[in-house]
């Protein structure tokens, strides 16, 4: 593949918006596809951008997800400006969640979104601050094979 | 195993009558947490589920899973519906329960989609 610009797509993700949660990572799978890029792959960024997506409508107050697609690899970056991870390792936990309830009734905050992220990235970066807001950059190389 | 016959095993309903009921299933995942089913479902598995909100066909579409049956007689909301036929997800409704549903399906041949091993 030859891309001499990396392309970049940017979406907003409203907050509490579960009807809407979920359409970008189905827009980045149908680009991904359409470039030809493997099935494999196309599953792994729509997975990880679908559970940042839920993150950022779940826990983020709204915010922001981009995909960043260079020649070796794909990028996804979720940013929030919501109340930030007190303990991220704590979060990395599977299990460990801070979901209310009616989050868990439609089958997600039962605290598997940040350690399936970790699990079909290559590379997993989190910086936030407490009271400030989360940055989550994933980043999946096209060599990385299956995972 | 194919999805009509699925579906008279099951005495389920169509949800609509459209989308593709001659594919061939020969595994499935079964779960009402869609980060599971993220986390572990292969490609190509069909979906039992009990959960009927619009979550549920984003799933099943990340992991390219072909059909989805619904347990436990519930029915999905529209707006799960519109989504599914846009996708062109066909669902199975079924009055029988999970556990039932699997029972089923397991000695027909349908067997368990190869999981990631979580631990060790």
């Amino acid at each position: 593949m030859s891309l001499n610009e990396p392309l970049v797509i940017e979406r907003e993700v409203k907050p509490l918006d579960f009807l809407a949660a979920g359409e970008t990572a189905s827009e980045f799978k149908d680009t991904l596809r359409s470039l030809g890029i493997s099935a494999d792959l196309c599953r792994r960024t729509s997975i990880v951008t679908y559970e940042a997506e839920m993150n950022i409508v779940i826990h983020g107050g709204g915010g922001s997800i981009a995909m960043k697609m260079e020649e070796d690899k794909i990028t996804i970056v979720a940013s929030d400006e919501g109340p930030g991870i007190e303990n991220v390792e704590l979060a990395m936990q599977e299990g460990y969640s801070t979901a209310p309830d009616f989050i868990r009734e439609m089958g997600f905050g039962a605290g598997m979104g940040l350690p399936n992220i970790k699990k079909y990235s290559d590379e997993l970066v989190i910086d936030t601050k407490p009271g400030k807001g989360t940055t989550l950059k994933a980043v999946i190389y096209l060599d990385s094979g299956e995972a | 195993m194919i999805l009509s016959d699925i579906m008279a095993l099951l005495e389920a309903e169509p949800l609509s009558q459209k989308g593709d009921f001659s594919i061939d299933v020969e595994c499935a995942f079964a779960s009402d947490l869609m980060s599971d089913v993220l986390a572990l479902a292969q490609p190509g598995s069909l979906l039992i589920t009990g959960l009927v909100n619009v979550q549920i066909v984003r799933t099943a579409s990340m992991i390219d899973m072909p059909a989805v049956v619904f347990v436990r007689g519930k029915k999905p909301p529209e707006e799960t519906i519109e989504l599914a036929g846009k996708f062109g997800i066909p669902f199975l409704l079924t009055a029988k329960t999970m556990f039932e549903t699997c029972g089923l399906l397991y000695q027909a041949g349908i067997r368990p989609c190869p999981c990631s091993k979580r631990w060790g």
